[in-house]
């Protein structure tokens, strides 16, 4: 199982799922009209590293993050 | 990095950040003050903070620095910071004024649009995500 989490504003509850990629996640998480219109604008990081390739790969245990725009300052 | 509950004393960090360098043969010392400003009837604005992220960014920026011979310092709220009281101060340390110019400049817009942290105007007491005056952050819609 992966824990996927919800960043700021989104105020969504994690999920844990079964991903061996982050297209997996993807396409779980684009199950969820509330989060699609999320996902265009939202960044990631897996482990607490920003993350750019939807083929990265994931282990049991792994915490996928979901980042919605900025506005630090 | 420093990150603190509620908005910033500025004369306390920017003097104490100017007693850490006093030694460091630094000559240009360049801070930024970020203020909230009243506008729009907000009472204040109010802070997320991902820390794991937001150290991990800090981090790449003091590399960047000290590449440069520099030295960068920042320190944020989380939560409600009132109107006309400080959100956010960050400042350059370098031999010379023109690195330190240019990387103030930098490290600002770089944090606006890459940090994560998030803001809420604060009206009647409730938080509204400041949606509209957010950005995208570097690699946005991978999962779209």
């Amino acid at each position: 199982m992966i824990k996927v989490e919800f960043l700021g504003p989104i105020g969504k509850p994690s999920l844990e799922i079964e991903a061996a990629t982050l297209a997996d996640v993807a396409n779980r998480l684009k199950e969820d009209a509330e989060l699609v219109s999320w996902l265009d604008k939202c960044a990631v990081a897996l482990n607490d590293t920003m993350v750019n390739d939807l083929a990265t790969t994931l282990k049991d245990g792994d915490r996928v993050s979901i980042l919605p725009p900025v506005c630090g300052g | 990095m420093e990150l603190y509950n509620g908005p910033l004393n500025v004369k306390e960090i920017f003097g104490r950040w100017l007693d850490e360098e006093a030694e460091s043969n630094y000559g240009a010392y360049i801070p930024f003050v970020g203020t909230i400003r009243a506008e729009d009837g907000i009472e204040a604005l109010s802070f997320d903070i991902y820390e794991p992220v937001l150290q991990a960014w800090f981090d790449a920026w003091q590399e960047k620095a000290k590449s440069l011979g520099a030295v960068v310092k920042m320190a944020h709220a989380k939560g409600d910071v009132p109107l006309h009281q400080s959100s956010y101060v960050s400042a350059v340390f370098s031999p010379k004024r023109r690195v330190a110019l240019e990387l103030i400049d930098e490290f600002v817009e770089d944090f606006k649009a890459n940090a994560p942290i998030w803001k809420y105007d604060v009206r009647d007491g409730k938080r509204i995500y400041a949606e509209d005056r957010s950005t995208p952050m570097n690699g946005s819609g991978l999962l779209a």
